[in-house]
């Protein structure tokens, strides 16, 4: 890679940007209500569901899809393929603001949000949750240290304290790289080990002690499709070059993690004789077969042909399947999985919790656009070809 | 290629084996208080009148109920407790008929089981949570940030949340009257004022004594199950009935304690932090590989422009 990572030149205010705001507002306004009168007036949640899409979607999904982060700095950094680093800025940057935004998400859905600073003080080790929220607070924290140096190359002439502080992490940074791929791990498989308390209540296609395994495996199978998801959307919005000789090798080494998943995802499901309810036609049957057949067996099967690996359009079409089905993942194993046993009626998300839901996402998209406006995140080169 | 795909080989395999190995951790081991208190239903006996119910809000300044408690219409539909109940009386018809054909009601009183190993206790975050030397399930408003993983983790789906309040919602269920049986001689409200003695508090190993004892003096009434003995690991709440559990609203429920799997994932794991400082190593080693080599191909196409 010759080119090195610039801020791109593009006016900012498109319609798409403002469509985001619109989602933006319908969002806050959300927030405003859940936090004069209380979780009840906004969400579907209550005594026999108290986990909704705030959890299984913004903190979960988030979560997983934030992997390309730690995976391309593990291949670029660690392993030292430096012929990746073209796109470790921009997974840089999808990650740290998707786990701002899984904080976040935490700080709307738990009652007390002025108390979230509570579990650094007051610790109980035999909680999942408690590994989870401890990882994720660290690596928050990791992420922005590991872009300051794209803040200082654009900012460190006029602020004088992020050019000092780039000056330490040029030093430091493998430390924070290091830790980074280190808390990745610890918390995507802690994940995972959440709803195993609960064996009674989830469903038994995903109730297997094997989860904070699979989540981890899956994590690592989503890292490089997410890449290649979020530089296709980027450069063909942006109307950059396309990137397809990094993103081309990326599908390759995805063809491993993805089939690695897929067995320990299967022979699970086999050793416990899980399956014999799968096509009972009922709503957890459908949405695994949904889950795996098309987020994990479809897309695999694609990348295994160099003619889609090589078609940006098809290797953009393979990705999403797979991203999708990670989220659809975690979506099942926290919503949809979850069977509350003195029900009445079943979950569904309310207006407000989907209001919130797409207000995040509109404002992560919103807050890439204006960091890749503005910082020099993005490598790839303006298209020279007009029209 | 070759070379990075077998680096993530590498890095898979320490993970998949981070997550199966035993590591330092010794074998899960019960948490439980030796000889905690303990209440025991007796289902034969309850007579629905509710007085459980009302002592329940008196004795832990609940708000009044919609309906009043003399008002027996609230029994035709089935009820959970809730952020403003603590207990509940459910009425059920198994079928069952007396000498005159008419269809017997049994009676069911629900609350916190307050069992001897905790999904809630284990899984909540800040440890706000906690199971009494006395038996009690024990909640600090102090340290609860209401992220309701005791909500989803509790197998019997007992605790309540305050969903209306914005700012200062509590978690809310049966407190076993902890204040009270901390004192000598000290009862719950609801088992001291039951006119029936339906329900008994004491020592749960004398309870156990006692549930058998009417079993096996009854066999012809009692089912010979006392429900919370093994259940989930065991409950210091325990229930004998003359029908099915079954068909009154109780769950079948493994004998195993719910935090054990995930206990035991995380101290295998987690104690001492090995696997993420092993990993750490492992990491920095491959990197300060990966990078002295790259120092040295650059060093090398560099003496290579120079000559």
């Amino acid at each position: 890679m010759t080119h090195k990572p610039q801020p791109i030149d593009r006016p900012f205010w498109t319609p798409g940007v403002l469509v985001m705001l619109a989602l933006m507002i319908g969002a806050a306004l959300t927030l405003i209500v859940r936090y004069t009168y209380g979780l009840a007036a906004v969400t579907n949640l209550n005594n026999h569901y108290p986990w909704g899409i705030w959890i299984g979607l913004d903190v979960a999904s988030g979560v997983a899809l934030a992997a390309g982060g730690f995976t391309t700095a593990f291949l670029a950094h660690i392993l030292g393929r430096h012929y990746y680093e073209a796109v470790t800025r921009p997974a840089l940057l999808t990650a740290a603001l998707g786990y701002t935004f899984v904080a976040l998400a935490v700080f709307f859905d738990i009652g007390r949000s002025w108390a979230i600073w509570k579990p650094v003080v007051y610790q109980n080790h035999t909680s999942a949750l408690f590994e989870v929220a401890m990882c994720v607070m660290a690596y928050v924290t990791v992420l922005w240290i590991e872009f300051i140096p794209v803040l200082a190359e654009r900012l460190g002439g006029k602020i004088r304290l992020l050019a000092f502080l780039d000056r330490i992490l040029d030093k430091t940074m493998w430390v924070f790289i290091i830790l980074g791929v280190v808390l990745s791990c610890m918390h995507q498989s802690s994940l995972g080990t959440l709803m195993v308390i609960a064996p009674t209540k989830t469903s038994p296609l995903w109730a297997t002690p094997l989860q904070p395994l699979l989540f981890l495996t899956s994590a690592f199978a989503v890292g490089y499709p997410m890449v290649i998801v979020e530089t296709t959307i980027a450069t063909s919005s942006l109307r950059l070059e396309s990137e397809m000789n990094v993103l081309t090798p990326l599908s390759r080494i995805t063809i491993l993690l993805l089939g690695v998943y897929l067995a320990i995802k299967v022979g699970d499901l086999v050793s416990r004789g899980a399956y014999a309810t799968l096509l009972d036609g009922s709503a957890q049957s459908n949405a695994f077969l949904v889950e795996v057949g098309l987020g994990v067996i479809l897309p695999w099967v694609m990348l295994l042909f160099p003619a889609v690996r090589r078609s940006r359009r098809w290797l953009f079409t393979a990705a999403l399947l797979i991203v999708s089905g990670v989220m659809l993942n975690r979506f099942n194993v926290f919503v949809v999985s979850f069977k509350a046993p003195y029900a009445n009626h079943p979950y569904y998300p309310a207006i407000g919790e989907i209001l919130v839901t797409a207000g995040a996402v509109a404002t992560i998209f919103f807050l890439y656009r204006l960091i890749v406006t503005w910082f020099p995140v993005l490598s790839a080169q303006r298209q020279e070809v007009s029209r | 290629m070759t070379i990075s795909r077998r680096g993530f080989l590498g890095a898979v395999g320490i993970a998949g084996a981070a997550s199966t190995m035993p590591g330092t951790a010794q074998a899960w081991q019960s948490k439980a208080p030796p000889d905690p208190y303990g209440c025991l239903v007796d289902l034969t006996r309850c007579v629905g009148c509710r007085k459980c119910e009302q002592a329940c809000k008196e004795v832990n300044d609940l708000p009044e109920p919609a309906v009043k408690f003399d008002d027996l219409t609230v029994l035709d539909a089935k009820r959970r407790p809730d952020q403003n109940t603590f207990t509940v009386i459910n009425r059920y018809y198994t079928g069952r008929i007396d000498e005159r054909d008419k269809l017997v009601p049994t009676f069911v009183k629900v609350q916190c089981m307050h069992c001897q190993d905790p999904a809630c206790v284990s899984a909540c975050i800040t440890g706000a949570l906690t199971k009494k030397d006395n038996g009690a399930v024990h909640y600090d408003v102090n340290k609860c940030i209401g992220c309701r993983y005791c909500m989803a983790a509790c197998p019997f789906e007992i605790p309540a949340y305050e969903y209306d309040r914005p700012i200062l919602p509590r978690v809310r269920k049966c407190t076993f009257c902890f204040e009270r049986i901390s004192k000598e001689g000290g009862k719950p409200g609801c088992a001291s004022i039951c006119p029936v003695e339906a329900i008994t508090f004491g020592r749960r190993s004398e309870l156990l004594t006692l549930a058998r004892g009417r079993i096996e003096g009854d066999p012809g009434k009692y089912i010979d199950h006392i429900y919370g003995e093994r259940e989930v690991g065991g409950t210091s709440w325990l229930y004998i009935s003359n029908v099915e559990f079954g068909k009154v609203g109780f769950q079948k429920l493994p004998t195993r304690p719910m935090p054990q799997t995930t206990e035991t994932i995380q101290s295998s794991l987690f104690s001492y932090l090995w696997s993420p400082l092993a990993l750490f190593g492992v990491l920095g080693a491959v990197m300060g590989a990966t990078s002295r080599k790259h120092d040295a191909d650059t060093h090398d196409k560099e003496d290579g422009h120079d000559a």
